[in-house]
């Protein structure tokens, strides 16, 4: 195969030069006593498709309600393409949303619900058309112009309410957890479509879920959300290997966390964590002091589980399997430890089940090597 | 038993409809006299065969004819359509806002103001239309006022006028504007509105292309509930109404009445049916189709 043209890594994030399309400044918001936003500053690029992940209720509603103009700050500004849009109503706004409901007007067929918004502009008839017939298109939708919203399926009605945020060109679509209602095959193809579609168009790309994986599969950065902060914002691997901290490493994927003192030794930390237990052994470009509490965030897929203590192993701990998760190609086991920590531990099921090496109450040896954790503050 | 049920429902239309109907369209056919009951002929059956072959054969058109000879009878009809349209609309104009502040107050309130709303129906009817006597007279509440402020020097003459029948349809009627209207903008979704606004619509813009559209079937119910019971009003403009106002309620009852010409009045009824047929046929197809569209 031809090799592609000299192919840079899509990070404007990374580029200094580079200027955000859109600046939040220490953007508070406020409902009565609540506050939903709390001193926030992001930037998001052109081009980027950008997640806003945390749990109901964590702000990323409003962070993107404010985007679109139906919210505004309490204080602090946001610019787009260096401009305040605070004063900007949402329907005079170079963005787009696409609603969790996806907000379909019942009323109208397909074609006129993706027309709505370019006949509010006034577009000629003959370029309106074209645009229309083009945001079929691209959604696949040819077939069910006619039809109206309750005529045709849930996965249809996502493209219509897509094709219709698409169809004026926005310079910013923001996604309201726009695969929420979808089951579950149908979003994993719909995610796809999703990336294709952004790609195609060239659009920055905003979406808000509470579904990690979406967030991971989708997005080029991931900001984590907490009670109206920022926790983290980075790319999804990142993210997922080198969270910040111990809320991020718990909220994205599986993760085993182990309390305990700091013990620096060169160029390795020892995490004290139990009595009459060899230290875990870590590395970490973050300077601890002895004595000092952490969290040893480890993923259940990098705990290796054996019969026997492997030799060459860094940290090996020994445990009872208490349960088992069979997820089909997965097997998670849950491994209790003498001082009832509970480790997960995943593996990859190569053999068939009834040839399944350890089976509940066997006693089992966990190992993984020093960089395959991380150490965390709090 | 599923039959039976089934076949209740139509019973009941057969007995309090058809049947009433049957008898009122035979009245209209026959002819005025002086006796009980006053027309003429009445079915014997104890002449068998040649009694009901004589009925039928007694049986003419004449009192249709005679509503097209004399303008009274149509030109009732033309004022009944008329007031009954121009209340209609004022009755929408009206009620809109209403439902529409009912459908966005806070949801605590709701049952409240629902309630308000049908209140005056705890009342009797008639109850209703005697207190706006007391208020709309010349002595009455509102000119008492009115002179009060300062507005007017004299009493205006509201009662006994049309004005006075539109006020009294508009008030009476106007639950059955509100209600269908209401029902339909309370499930309405509010992020269609915000779609409609991101899309580039202004607030009000939003109103007509979104709002207006989605409550249609709910004006469309309110608009005919409205319309079809007043044009037969007889109590409001007989109450209300002055000398000039004409509505065929009003001739109809007279007919009946006063000129106990109950043929003459059977057929100023049929053919009141007849004109009220098409709107609520129309009024049916409205319900049905919303009902595919809620499917």
């Amino acid at each position: 195969m031809a090799q592609p043209m000299a192919q840079t890594v899509f990070a404007p994030w990374d580029d200094p030069d580079e200027t955000p399309l859109i600046r939040f400044e220490n953007v508070t918001k406020r409902f009565g006593d609540f506050t939903a936003i709390d001193d926030l500053s992001l930037d998001i690029y052109a081009r980027e498709f950008f997640a806003l992940l945390g749990p109901s209720g964590c702000g990323k509603t409003t962070m993107m309600r404010m985007l679109a103009g139906f919210e505004t700050p309490t204080s602090g500004t946001i610019r787009l393409a260096g401009q305040d849009i605070a004063p900007v109503p949402p329907n005079k706004r170079a963005v787009n949303m696409m609603f969790q409901s996806y907000a379909l007007f019942p009323h109208l067929s397909v074609w006129d619900n993706i027309a709505f918004g370019l006949r509010r502009e006034g577009m000629d008839k003959d370029a309106l058309n074209d645009r229309v017939e083009e945001m079929l298109r691209l959604t696949r939708l040819g077939k069910f112009a006619k039809r109206k919203p309750h005529q045709i399926s849930g996965g249809q009605r996502q493209r219509v309410a897509l094709a219709r945020s698409l169809a004026k060109a926005p310079k910013l679509l923001l996604l309201d957890e726009p695969l929420g209602a979808l089951d579950a095959k149908l979003r994993e193809d719909t995610q796809f479509e999703l990336m294709d579609i952004q790609e195609k168009t060239g659009t920055t790309f905003v979406i808000v879920t509470h579904d990690q994986e979406e967030a991971m599969t989708v997005a080029s950065r991931v900001a984590v959300m907490d009670e109206g902060r920022l926790v983290q914002v980075a790319t999804p691997d990142r993210i997922y290997e080198t969270p910040e901290t111990v809320y991020v490493a718990d909220f994205i994927g599986d993760v085993n966390i182990i309390e305990g003192t700091a013990a620096p030794d060169g160029d390795q930390t020892h995490v004290i964590w139990a009595e009459g237990h060899d230290p875990i052994i870590g590395s970490t470009d973050r300077a601890f002091e002895r004595g000092q509490q952490v969290f040893y965030a480890i993923r259940p897929e990098k705990v290796a589980i054996s019969a026997n203590r492997p030799e060459d192993a860094v940290n090996a701990v020994k445990g009872k399997i208490l349960d088992i998760a069979y997820l089909g190609n997965l097997s998670t086991y849950h491994v209790e430890l003498p001082t009832g920590h509970i480790i997960k531990a995943q593996t990859a099921n190569t053999r068939r089940i009834a040839r399944r090496a350890y089976t509940w109450e066997d006693e089992v040896w966990l190992s993984w090597t020093g960089t395959a954790g991380i150490l965390l503050e709090s | 038993m599923r039959r039976l049920l089934i076949a209740i429902p139509y019973l009941w239309l057969l007995a309090l409809f058809l049947v009433p109907f049957l008898i009122v369209l035979k009245i209209s056919l026959s002819d005025v006299v002086l006796a009980i009951p006053p027309y003429a002929p009445t079915l014997d059956l104890s002449e068998g065969w040649a009694g009901i072959k004589a009925f039928f054969a007694a049986l003419d058109f004449e009192n249709y004819w005679f509503l097209t000879s004399d303008d009274l009878y149509w030109k009732a009809y033309l004022s009944s359509l008329q007031i009954a349209l121009i209340s209609t609309a004022i009755t929408l104009l009206v009620g809109y806002p209403i439902a529409y502040g009912m459908a966005r107050a806070p949801q605590e309130w709701q049952a409240t103001l629902l309630l308000l709303v049908i209140l005056p129906f705890w009342t009797s009817f008639l109850i209703r239309v005697y207190s706006w006597m007391g208020i709309l007279s010349t002595e009455g509440i509102l000119n008492q006022v009115l002179l009060f402020i300062g507005i007017i020097d004299e009493p205006l003459t509201l009662l006994n006028t049309n004005t006075a029948v539109y006020i009294g349809i508009v008030y009476t009627y106007l639950p059955f504007m509100i209600l269908p209207i209401y029902a339909a903008l309370e499930k309405m979704d509010d992020s269609l509105l915000e779609a409609a606004e991101d899309l580039g619509c202004s607030r009000i813009g939003a109103f007509w292309l979104v709002t207006v559209p989605l409550s249609r079937s709910g004006i469309v119910a309110g608009c005919f509930l409205v319309f079809i019971p007043a044009i037969g009003e007889f109590v409001i403009p007989s109450l209300l109404g002055g000398s000039r106002t004409l509505m065929i309620g009003k001739v109809l009852w007279e007919e009946f009445f006063n000129n106990r010409d109950w043929p003459v009045a059977s057929a100023v009824a049929i053919i009141l049916l007849l004109i009220l047929i098409i709107p609520i046929i129309l009024f049916q197809r409205n319900q049905q189709k919303q009902r595919e569209v809620e499917g």
